[in-house]
């Protein structure tokens, strides 16, 4: 009934305001449409540029009250260059668009009807056409060659002495996995994931599996100054691990395997006191649409010194030690329990990131 | 010359469809056509522009109220909205819209605006009414599948329609309802029979454009009165002409992209299906790319962007130099750089996907593409510029929305170039900064030419006017909230918050911007009431509007102001006039009007322009 009442007082509203607008155009004719016309343009371009300034004013205030919010201080190296092209490229795209929208609002103001103005009849110019062809062109260029060449660094193969992480995407929350002593994360199959004992469905049968160790709460620990790589998929549907802090984004599908990497600058405490937060959190958000918990798809990256990160590996066990542990005290082993059957392909030539340039 | 005498038979009055020199001679005799003929399944080009209107208006009403409720989720995530609950049912018990169906508004938000409302509702409207009035022909080339292509419509409309009542919602996994997500039953429950309906229903839809677009080609190809050559063309036809071009090369991509998903949801197939473990088992699927779908529909998806602007700019540029009472500036320039905004449209698809690790190589080829066409839409905008240059102008409505629609277009226009560069798009994808972006320059920019298109032909199309004074209050009101809305958006999209996200502030990243989001979703609201307003006046205006006396009200050089008031099927009462100049000559004619319409000869000594 409530709903009924707001709309037929909506409805009555558009009405009384209609009516007010027909009689003001009522009036308009009865008071000589000519003049009217030429008064109400005058009120346009006063409004227009009454906007303008308005308008100048908003983007003003609105930087005033955003600027801190709205770039977090670049937390890896490549954050860095990232920073320096976005300033060139805001730098230039500002330029022009101050310069055509004061363009375009000086025009509407200076050149409004009047009764005797003469509109100049000036249909093309060839030279002007190739100026505004070049210019911005080689504009474009320069913000091209700065961009590919980021692009190119930022896609190149890690360095050699780069961590490896895995993070695997799954609706909804981000599995980490390290390849502890032996350096080499052990092959997996995606037949043989389960909940209870294999969530990433490593390969009992590939010995460098059982030194592998997971974090199944979406917490990520890499090491301040060491470069990262990160190899990416997903369980079941697109994921996308977004960095803000560190610039990066990389989307994770199921079925092929991405990856990026990284060199954190600031170690987590170090960030709390820059931006003096003491909450502060290096968070990994879900970038790609993957149903309904997406927004709280949320994982953290730990940032520390070496030191800092060997003494919490050290207290990571291994999964799989983890999962017969957990499987022992009820004694037999459950069905799918580990060691599972199907061994796939070769379990001893392997490399570390298997898979880390399958998609080509 | 008593025709009925011989014939006997009014419906020979058909006749004057056929042959131009005895139109006279029927002339009086235009028979009643039934209701149904007339305004449902009408074949004439006029009413099937109107109904795509009406049809696409009424989509944008519901489109917008969707994202009215999702703003209220997230400018107010604490509170509760009885009033939601009255519209949405369960999906938002005790007035708290549940995850599920926000995601399902998003969705079909997108899916409304970008395909219902300003392709359909816009090219849909302006190609049907403009093309055979502005290039000088009685009809389309095929009335009939002219109507087929509105009813193809029609049907998909209903099937996305149903689709928001089915029990599991509609589609929910975003407009580009990309696989495993919207393949997969056990990924969300808008992937199940929702999903199913929005198949179904785009694949009509692709057929009505498919439809629609020969017919708009094969009209502007072959059906130009004598005299119109095609560089006497008004941009208008030129923009429609190019948009259909874009839509018939690249929605069969779409369709093909479509089947595939179907045939993976229904008939074991793995086209887009590889590794996947959910549900609590692992599938069968093995081989398929995810990505494959993506390349599938960014090949539709950016030309359709392009689809979407291109008529603005066309109407954009004859109204501006319409109402500027000057030509266009640089009209062969606005030619050639819609060609290659045609052109590169077809090779920049992947800068969508810079992040779904693709080889770097192909990124970089995709940027310098991509960039490559800031070109030609920077010589559009300062070729605008230069048209309003000393020129003479005077700010009716339609006039205000195209000025605002350069506004808007540089505004949003600029911003591309950052997600463009593949090296930037990294931190920005998929973030507010994009949603700025796009709703700036293929949102609200394009809807300002449509705005701009509709108060400037509403004459013609109605007999009568639309009110001033509302027209004015939408204009500022509009354009206002557009910047009010997107401009901070830019910021939270720096800040790398996502898009697509329910609630924020669990995120220590994104928190700040609580503010922020509920000063936003309050601007939304006013600005929908405003586009009400609209709606209210464009409705009203039709019955009530001040009658249109001079068949030329604008004073402008186009064959559609040489028809009647109203004109019936076929246009023209008489012969259709012949061509003699190019759309543009707005100069004094010695009678004291400033502009000659096309189709006045030149005059002894004149030289063609």
């Amino acid at each position: 009934m409530s709903g009924l009442i707001v709309t037929a007082l909506v409805v009555l509203v558009f009405i009384v305001i209609y009516q007010i607008a027909k009689a003001s155009e009522l009036a308009t004719i009865l008071r000589g449409e000519e003049k009217v016309k030429s008064q109400t343009n005058r009120l346009m371009a006063w409004l227009m540029v009454a906007f303008f300034i308005l308008g100048m004013i908003g983007i003003f205030k609105c930087h005033e009250s955003l600027a801190d919010k709205m770039l977090p201080e670049s937390a890896s190296v490549q954050g860095d260059h990232y920073d320096t092209m976005l300033i060139v490229t805001l730098a230039l795209t500002g330029f022009v668009f101050f310069v055509t929208q004061i363009l375009l609002f000086y025009f509407i103001y200076r050149y409004q009807s009047t009764e005797n103005r003469k509109p100049y009849f000036y249909a093309h110019n060839n030279r002007l056409e190739v100026l505004w062809t070049t210019v911005p062109a080689l504009a474009l260029v320069v913000l091209v060659v700065i961009g590919l060449k980021n692009w190119f660094t930022i896609t190149d193969k890690a360095p050699d002495n780069a961590m490896v992480v895995q993070v695997m995407g799954k609706q909804f929350n981000w599995l980490i996995r390290y390849p502890g002593a032996d350096g080499v994360l052990g092959k997996t199959d995606f037949r043989l994931m389960n909940d209870a004992n294999n969530v990433m469905g490593l390969d009992w049968n590939d010995p460098a599996a059982k030194d592998d160790i997971i974090i199944e709460n979406g917490e990520m620990h890499i090491i301040k100054d060491k470069p990262v790589q990160l190899v990416i998929n997903s369980r079941d549907v697109i994921h996308d691990v977004g960095l803000p802090h560190f610039r990066m984004k990389m989307d994770a599908v199921p079925g092929i395997t991405t990856t990026m990497w990284f060199t954190p600058k600031f170690t987590t405490d170090e960030m709390k006191a820059k931006t003096n937060n003491p909450k502060f959190v290096y968070e990994i958000s879900c970038d790609q649409m993957c149903g309904k918990g997406h927004y709280s798809m949320r994982g953290t990256v730990i940032v520390q010194t070496a030191q800092e990160f060997k003494e919490w590996l050290d207290k990571q066990p291994a999964y799989y030690a983890n999962v017969q542990k957990a499987a022992a005290p009820e004694a037999a082993p459950a069905e799918g329990a580990a060691p599972a059957t199907p061994p796939v392909g070769d379990s001893t030539a392997h490399k570390a990131a298997e898979g880390a340039t399958a998609h080509k | 010359m008593s025709h009925e005498a011989t014939t006997g038979n009014a419906h020979v009055a058909h006749a004057h469809l056929d042959s131009h020199g005895h139109a006279h001679a029927h002339g009086h005799e235009h028979h009643e056509q039934h209701f149904i003929t007339k305004w449902i399944f009408s074949q004439d080009h006029k009413v099937i522009a109107k109904q795509y209107l009406i049809t696409g208006i009424i989509w944008a009403i519901v489109g917008a109220l969707f994202s009215v409720f999702f703003r209220l989720q997230l400018g107010f995530p604490e509170d509760t909205f009885p009033i939601m609950e009255k519209f949405l049912g369960h999906w938002a018990k005790g007035g708290k819209l549940t995850p599920e169906f926000y995601y399902a508004l998003v969705t079909m938000h997108g899916t409304i605006l970008v395909f219902f409302v300003l392709t359909a509702g816009l090219s849909g409207t302006f190609s049907n009414f403009l093309i055979p009035l502005q290039i000088g022909a009685r009809d389309m080339a095929s009335p009939f599948m002219n109507m087929l292509s509105y009813w193809f419509f029609f049907i998909s409309s209903i099937f996305m329609f149903v689709s928001l009542f089915v029990q599991t919602g509609p589609a929910a996994g975003g407009w580009t309802t990309y696989p495993p997500l919207s393949a997969l039953k056990e990924a969300s429950l808008g992937s199940g029979l929702g999903m199913d309906l929005w198949l179904i229903s785009m694949a009509l839809f692709v057929v009505s454009q498919l439809l629609a677009g020969l017919n708009y080609i094969t009209t502007i190809l072959n059906m130009r009165t004598k005299g119109m050559k095609m560089t006497r063309m008004p941009l208008t036809i030129w923009a429609l002409f190019f948009t259909a071009v874009l839509g018939v090369l690249s929605f069969p991509v779409l369709l093909s992209g479509f089947v595939l998903l179907i045939f993976d949801r229904h008939f074991g197939t793995s086209f887009y299906l590889s590794e996947i473990f959910i549900g609590g088992k692992a599938l069968s699927h093995i081989g398929g790319s995810a990505v494959l779908y993506q390349h599938l529909f960014w090949f539709l998806g950016h030309p359709e962007v392009y689809i979407v602007m291109l008529p603005g700019m066309g109407m954009a540029s004859e109204i501006l130099s319409t109402h500027s009472r000057k030509p266009i500036f640089g009209y062969l320039a606005m030619i050639i750089s819609l060609t290659g905004i045609t052109a590169l449209a077809f090779v920049v698809w992947a800068h969508h996907m810079f992040v779904t690790g693709m080889s770097p190589f192909l990124g970089g080829i995709f940027v310098l593409l991509t960039l490559l066409i800031a070109i030609p839409s920077a010589i559009k905008v300062f070729n605008w510029l230069t048209t309003i240059w000393r020129g003479n102008l005077k700010f009716t409505v339609p006039m205000m929305f195209a000025l605002g629609f350069v506004s808007l277009f540089i505004s949003g226009g600029l911003t591309g170039i950052f997600l463009g560069n593949s090296a930037l798009d990294i931190h920005l994808h998929d973030t507010y900064f994009v949603i700025a972006h796009f709703h700036l320059v293929m949102g609200v920019s394009a809807f300002f030419g449509m705005f701009a298109g509709i108060y400037h032909w509403f004459p013609k199309m109605f007999g009568r006017f639309m009110n001033n004074t509302l027209g004015y209050i939408h204009f500022f009101v509009t354009l206002a909230g557009a910047y009010l809305i997107f401009w901070p958006m830019h910021y939270e999209g720096f800040a790398g918050m996502p898009r697509r996200y329910y609630d924020y502030s669990a995120w220590e990243s994104f928190k700040q911007f609580g503010h922020l989001n509920a000063f936003i979703s309050v601007v939304v609201i006013i600005v929908f009431f405003t586009q009400l307003l609209f709606v209210f006046n464009f409705f009203i205006s039709i019955f009530k509007g001040r009658k249109v006396t001079n068949p030329n009200p604008w004073g402008s050089t186009t064959l559609e102001w040489t028809t009647p008031l109203h004109p019936g099927h076929g246009n023209w009462e008489g012969d259709i006039p012949e061509v003699h100049r190019w759309p543009y000559d707005y100069k004094d004619d010695g009678q004291g009007n400033d502009f000659i319409p096309q189709h006045i000869p030149l005059r002894p000594g004149e030289e063609e322009h």
